[in-house]
């Protein structure tokens, strides 16, 4: 952060400036003109928590994405599968165990399993050949797809979360003042808040896991250097299975949160598969802090831009992207190749 | 090439070289409407040829250039989408209706600027980086079609995208449709060897095998790689069009996720190192799609699951042989001239 700021005193200022800008409009009570110019503030923060709750969901699912990447160097495109077939999955098990809880535990464990089996019986047949791993992935996408609309059909499933957790929670953050003087709060589902929650804990986990511990000293020293990680006598096939299992249990928890506070029918696949490739581009390949970044600026702006221009909002995600590819191939915390 | 090749046959006419076979293809293909139904015509080799063009710029650029890209059935939609919007269509509010001679070269080079676009974003990527990033793109091109009502017309596209009536002929009877899209596919597949053996390809393929030592040589890497990206597009814009006037309809499904991942499979399973790969592939693709639920049924299956069928046959195909069909045929050739003395040629 510091070296950042001492090499680019400038855009540092920028970057600081929006984001004390960014916070004011999202604190401070706005007044009239300005209600005028942007529309209703509680409209506005909707779409901003809207933001920031879906980057949540998109994080978990880029994180393991980027993570087996970084390891690996391996595009596993069937993600978005492990996606909607963990919020399947978690359906089943929420229906059948009538708990919301412990469907998650029990989706991790079960894609985590087809994830080892994937890397043991798929990936590690064609190691070093990324490009007929990332075909093998395609032609799995397709085939997963294929089975689970024949097992689940094309109709669209919603996991109820507990009753707990359904209702609106008010938020500390004013929306608007009536005409009497009275201040509103805003009032934002409190399921999304508990993801958005969990999101941050489990980041800041995979950042303490990976930066504090002997396991994430082994994945960080293999993002860097394969060989030379085997070569000291680690069994580099072990972290890779773990780290497989990981993010693809990650994928399939993404799942039930998705399925919670959106849907689970055929083609989400894809579209989750899709929020992960831009995400990673935007944020950096194979870099969580980057999953992150690209993850609340993909959200956010998706949502914004469904509110403000809603013809647009996929052209805002996709310019987000060609800038950054034209500007930083590398993505933007990511390291060069 | 050239150069190893004896004098001899440099003097002969290029006639006279091709080989016996190509012939007997030709032929087979030019009296095909002699015998074949007008289903096999129009709906199996029509589409076989215009799947293989699309898959074939595929091809071009994952075979010579060493890059590949997902983009090109959002190219092929894009030059659909320009026919239909420059020509005349059942939406009358949005079509002009311009003549055929004029919208359909607008439409092939509106479709070779944008994938000449997305090739320029794409090649400051390699490898694995390069599917995902024309991916992305392919999906947005989608979203963006679908919710774009005043250019796309959003989510029902356009219908009544008929081909000219030029010479006094239907172009959507079958017949004349087949010896149309043979005829681009000929064209087509006749460019692609050409540009393979100019000074251009032949750069390119050295890009593809090693592009430092290339710039070191002096060629300038990127702009031989857009410039592929370019001749692609025009390929798989002559298959959109067609593909447009096939289905006389587009819609943003055309250019979907399944769409672009099928033309990958068809370039795939055929084989991407040789231009005849992709056409092989969009025969046993087209030939699966329109016959599968009939053998599904036959096995006590539903019809739905040929998507499983075609995504098993591709697994398999990457599992077993990574050049494709293709490969399989010629490890198959490797074989028996093994069994044959390579002085004496005598079997052994």
């Amino acid at each position: 952060m510091q070296a950042f700021t001492k090499r680019y005193p400038v855009w540092s200022l920028i970057i600081a400036l929006l984001l004390a800008i960014f916070l004011w409009l999202i604190f401070a009570p706005w007044s009239d003109g300005m209600e005028d110019v942007m529309g209703r503030k509680r409209v506005f923060l909707n779409a901003i928590f809207g933001g920031v709750t879906l980057g949540a969901l998109y994080f978990l699912v880029a994180s393991g994405f980027t993570l087996i990447f970084g390891l690996m160097r391996n595009v596993n495109l069937a993600h978005g599968s492990l996606y909607l077939l963990g919020g399947y999955l978690g359906f089943e098990v929420s229906e059948w165990t009538g708990s919301w809880f412990i469907a998650f535990p029990v989706v991790f464990v079960l894609v985590g399993i087809v994830g080892i089996v994937l890397q043991n019986q798929v990936f590690r047949r064609m190691e070093g050949e990324e490009l007929r791993q990332t075909m093998v992935t395609i032609g799995l996408s397709v085939v997963i797809a294929d089975l689970m609309l024949w097992i689940w059909g094309g109709q669209s499933y919603t996991i109820y979360s507990p009753d707990w957790l359904s209702g609106p929670m008010t938020l500390p953050i004013v929306s608007g003042v009536r005409s009497s003087g009275e201040i509103i709060y805003l009032k934002y589902p409190s399921v999304r808040m508990a993801i958005l929650f969990a999101a941050i804990v489990i980041g800041i986990a995979m950042w303490l896991v990976l930066n504090r511990t002997r396991l994430g000293m082994l994945v960080r020293a293999g993002v860097d250097d394969r060989e030379m990680l085997a070569a000291s006598g680690v069994r580099i096939q072990y972290v890779f299975l773990a780290v497989f299992a990981f993010g693809a249990g990650l994928a399939g928890m993404a799942g039930i949160v998705g399925g919670t506070f959106q849907s689970l029918s055929p083609g989400e696949d894809t579209r989750f598969l899709l929020a992960s490739l831009v995400v990673v581009i935007v944020g950096g390949m194979g870099s969580i802090p980057g999953a992150a970044l690209g993850a609340l600026i993909i959200g956010l702006s998706e949502q914004l831009g469904l509110v403000y221009a809603p013809t647009y909002s996929v052209v805002f995600t996709f310019l987000i992207m060609a800038l950054v590819l034209a500007f930083r191939p590398q993505g933007l915390l990511g390291e060069k190749q | 090439m050239a150069l190893a090749e004896p004098k001899t046959t440099s003097q002969t006419l290029w006639i006279e070289r091709v080989p016996p076979i190509w012939w007997a293809l030709m032929l087979f293909l030019l009296t095909m409407p002699a015998w074949a139904n007008d289903f096999f015509l129009f709906q199996v080799m029509g589409w076989t040829f215009i799947l293989g063009m699309i898959a074939l710029s595929l091809m071009f650029l994952a075979g010579y250039g060493g890059m590949v890209s997902l983009i090109q059935m959002s190219v092929a939609a894009m030059a659909g989408y320009m026919v239909a919007i420059f020509g005349a269509s059942g939406m009358g509010d949005i079509s002009m209706g311009l003549p055929w001679w004029l919208n359909i070269p607008i439409a092939i080079i509106i479709a070779a600027i944008f994938g000449t676009l997305v090739g320029a974003l794409a090649v400051r990527t390699e490898g694995i980086y390069t599917i995902m990033i024309t991916l992305a793109i392919a999906a947005a091109f989608f979203y963006f079609t679908r919710q774009n009502y005043t250019i796309f017309n959003g989510y029902s596209g356009f219908n009544l995208v008929v081909p000219p009536s030029l010479f006094g002929v239907d172009w959507r009877q079958p017949m004349p449709f087949y010896y149309l899209t043979l005829g681009c596919a000929a064209i087509c597949y006749a460019a692609v060897i050409y540009v393979s053996r100019a000074p251009f390809g032949l750069t390119l393929q050295g890009v593809r095998d090693n592009p430092r030592r290339m710039a070191a040589l002096g060629f300038n890497v990127t702009a031989h790689r857009i410039a592929a990206y370019t001749f692609a597009s025009v390929i798989a814009a002559i298959g959109g069009i067609l593909l447009v006037w096939q289905n006389a309809q587009i819609a943003p499904g055309t250019a979907g996720i399944p769409a672009v991942i099928d033309i990958l499979v068809i370039a795939v399973v055929g084989g991407i190192t040789r231009p005849i790969g992709p056409f092989i592939g969009a025969l046993i693709y087209v030939l699966l799609r329109t016959f599968s639920p009939d053998v599904l049924l036959a096995f006590g299956l539903s019809g739905e699951r040929f998507k499983l069928l075609i995504g098993l046959g591709f697994l398999a195909i990457v599992f077993f042989s990574p050049d494709g069909v293709l490969g399989l045929w010629e490890r198959w050739r490797t074989r028996r001239s093994r069994e044959r003395d390579p002085l004496t040629g005598e079997q052994k």
